[in-house]
């Protein structure tokens, strides 16, 4: 099991490590030293994946710094060096990832309260889909919150979802007040003894000061119902996003207390190398990567595989 | 906090100052900071070097050194020069000798095709034209109801079928329109990544099939480094007419605008700006290039102000400043007319340095109705000479607006601040400050 999971994760985040280590190592074992240039281009591979000028920055003089204090002696030992420097910023965001592998949640209350959020076209019903999925695979009863009320067809969209994941859902008419649904789903969910709670939150822009104080609402309804709830809210973000992704998960964490990212399109040749950016400025970690369009293509994000993935021997 | 280009570069110039003498060196720090900010607007890595490298050949020696003001200078370098690279407003669709003209609207998932659509129909029956909206997009769940809903709110015509035969289906609509007499077919395809063989073979299949008049690209306005890599294999399969940029009404930078450009040369054609199917706009090289910059949409704000501002008023509130006469009821007055100029957030954001506010601390409407209230509670003679504001004056305020004396003491030390802003400006500086901007 831990196994195969290593191997689907090796294997979807080839790509990144290939465009992203793949051309540092390369260019380190031609130089056989770290000069002025070979950090220039390790910059160049950080900046574009995503990373960011600000943390790749700090990535570069916290490596500088360790090679002036322990020396390395081969470039293998470099590449550990700086492969830690890189895991460091992930780690430092603790994740609730089991040693299986799962986000586990077994010792949590029921019911499980998700509440998903992001922007417009992140993929946040496709992950909501996938997530009920892996509950249910899980053995676990599984329902989702239709508050996505705005958008033409998201009724629809996540009905479908649920009837392939065999979850139940709660759902209201176009247009209704996307508070009113979380409740419902909530009650209900508490009422038929259901283990998770999937909320599926419209797409909204993080400078909409309205829809976002509706983000609050959402959360604050959702907490009347059950105090300690949600109890989690993940922030789905695309792997291809920019800076401004940063600027999201700063003002999603603000309105709904983001707990945990969603990195989706990781299948493109995108990096998603923003998520590094947002664990070391805000500490918020990585839960899940998305991988393709399939159910089982959602995988638990663990830090120590995503690195190991990125800096593998091919 | 936020700092603008054009402060940075002054502040690197400044350094120069010191020294004398201005050498290639010099330049190349300042480039070095240009360069930060386009890779923080997500401009491309290999786009910004090519296009420093540009501006650095106009730069160094004519007119850097020729300059009083070598930091304006570069800006207004670097501006032109990205105006000139994001090319030209131009928000026409062909029309087909023979109709229907078919439009084909692509993209990666999640970009914005489906809404785009309904928008560009509604943007084309507003110019008279009578669109066939075709939902091509088989795969993702429901993607065909949310067209037929989109396409209800637009009364328009919606052609779909049960099944996945996406190209048979975009063939068939083109036939459809023919027999209905539709002059225009919008093709919604279904997203799909570029890496996907199967998906971009199906695409350039519908495309052989429809001989689309005009290929739209959607892209997503906050993408980042990848732009240029999912552009180039569209284009690369495609070769398409236009770019659409959506979810422009954030506060992403929108640098993947000047890495598309510079990977395909095709133009940017629309913009997006909100999920109202009117929120469709012309894209403007100028603003954008302002954006990329963190300059704030600067033009934006004037047009916008000209359109809702009475002139005669501004005029005399001009001179009022100049002369440092400002009282509180010139200051109601402003107050009004920029609530006129709409919702404060996205007038705001317009503004250099603005942009980058985090929404929390954004201005709010009701903050805006109390102090309207806590002036209008004031007699004329307080509102021009607000120093014989007293104790018991601020109570009478308070009680008389509703407010606290607390809000009353603010608004007025705002407004002393003001004063002394106004002043300092008058005083010969108000060129210079407003040249800064």
């Amino acid at each position: 099991m831990i196994g195969t999971l290593f191997n689907r994760m090796t294997a979807s985040l080839t790509k990144t490590r290939d465009s992203l280590i793949g051309g540092i190592r390369r260019m380190v074992s031609a130089r056989g030293t770290i000069s002025a240039d070979a950090l220039e281009d390790i910059e160049y591979a950080l900046l574009a994946a995503d990373v960011g000028t600000g943390t790749t920055k700090r990535l570069l003089e916290n490596i500088t710094k360790r090679i002036a204090a322990d020396r390395y002696e081969s470039i293998d030992e470099f590449m550990e060096l700086f492969k830690d420097e890189v895991a460091r910023v992930l780690r430092s965001t603790a994740s609730s990832v089991d040693e299986k592998g799962k986000v586990g949640i077994a010792n949590a209350p029921r019911p499980y309260i998700i509440l998903v959020v992001g922007v417009n076209g992140s993929g946040k019903t496709t992950t909501i889909g996938k997530l009920a999925y892996r509950y249910k695979s899980e053995g676990l009863s599984v329902l989702l919150g239709a508050a996505d009320t705005f958008r033409a067809g998201a009724n629809e969209q996540l009905e479908r979802w649920a009837r392939r994941a065999g979850a139940e859902m709660v759902r209201q008419e176009r247009g209704a007040d996307p508070g009113s649904v979380a409740f419902d789903a909530v009650q209900s969910a508490r009422s038929r003894g259901v283990d998770v709670v999937l909320i599926d939150t419209a797409g909204r822009l993080h400078t909409s000061v309205n829809l976002m104080e509706e983000l609050r609402k959402i959360r604050r309804v959702i907490s009347k119902v059950m105090p300690d709830a949600p109890h989690e809210v993940l922030l789905v973000l695309d792997a291809a996003t920019g800076q401004n992704g940063l600027q999201q998960a700063r003002q999603f964490s603000e309105a709904a207390g983001v707990t945990g990212v969603v990195l989706t399109k990781l299948d493109g040749t995108a990096k998603g190398g923003i998520v590094l950016a947002v664990g070391h400025e805000l500490g918020i970690p990585v839960r899940y990567v998305g991988v393709g369009e399939d159910p089982e293509d959602l995988q638990p994000f663990v830090p120590q595989t995503f690195v190991d993935a990125l800096f593998a021997q091919t | 906090m936020f700092q603008t280009l054009t402060e940075k570069l002054e502040a690197v110039f400044k350094k120069l100052r010191g020294q004398g003498k201005i050498t290639e060196e010099n330049v190349a720090e300042s480039l070095r900071e240009v360069r930060r900010v386009l890779l923080d607007a997500d401009v491309n890595l290999h786009v910004a070097r090519e296009f420093i490298d540009k501006v650095q050949k106009r730069a160094v020696g004519r007119e850097v050194l020729a300059s009083i003001t070598p930091g304006q200078q570069i800006i207004k370098i670097i501006h032109d020069e990205l105006v000139s690279l994001l090319g030209v407003s131009k928000t026409d669709i062909v029309e087909a000798h023979e109709p229907p003209t078919v439009v084909l609207v692509v993209g990666l998932q999640g970009s914005g095709k489906t809404t785009f659509s309904a928008k560009l129909a509604r943007f084309l029956k507003g110019r008279g034209r009578n669109p066939l909206l075709v939902a091509a997009d088989v795969y993702r769940p429901a993607a065909v109801d949310q067209l037929v809903t989109l396409g209800k709110q637009l009364d328009l015509p919606v052609y779909s079928e049960a099944g996945e035969d996406a190209v048979g289906i975009a063939a068939r609509s083109v036939d459809f329109a023919r027999r209905h007499v539709r002059d225009t077919v919008i093709i919604d395809t279904a997203g799909r990544m570029h890496v996907d063989d199967a998906m971009m073979n199906e695409i350039a299949e519908i495309k052989a099939k429809t001989r689309p008049h005009e290929i739209l690209f959607v892209a997503d306005a906050m993408t980042g480094q990848d732009a240029v890599n999912t552009a180039r294999a569209f284009h690369d399969r495609l070769d398409f007419d236009g770019v659409v940029l959506t979810k422009m009404d954030g506060d992403s930078r929108g640098g993947a605008a000047l890495s598309i450009r510079a990977v395909v040369h095709k133009p940017i054609k629309f913009i997006g700006v909100g999920e109202k199917l009117d929120a469709l706009e012309a894209f403007h090289p100028d603003r954008i290039a302002s954006r990329i910059l963190g300059m704030g949409d600067i033009v934006g704000l004037v047009e916008k102000a000209q359109e809702k501002i009475d002139q005669e008023k501004a005029q005399r509130l001009g001179e009022k400043l100049r002369s440092a006469q400002f009282t509180l009821t010139d200051f109601l007055d402003q107050l009004r007319e920029v609530r006129n100029m709409g919702p404060l957030d996205q007038v705001l954001g317009m503004i250099p340095g603005m942009n980058r506010i985090p929404a929390g601390a954004q201005v709010n409407e009701g903050a805006l109705t109390r102090t309207e209230a806590i002036i209008q509670s004031m007699t004329i003679e307080e509102r021009k000479r607000p120093s014989i504001i007293n104790g018991s004056r601020r109570k009478r305020i308070a009680a008389g607006s509703g407010t606290t004396v607390q809000e009353v003491n603010r608004l007025l030390k705002q407004f002393e601040d003001m004063q002394k802003m106004m002043k300092k400006l008058s005083k010969g500086g108000l060129k210079r400050a407003m040249s800064r901007l």
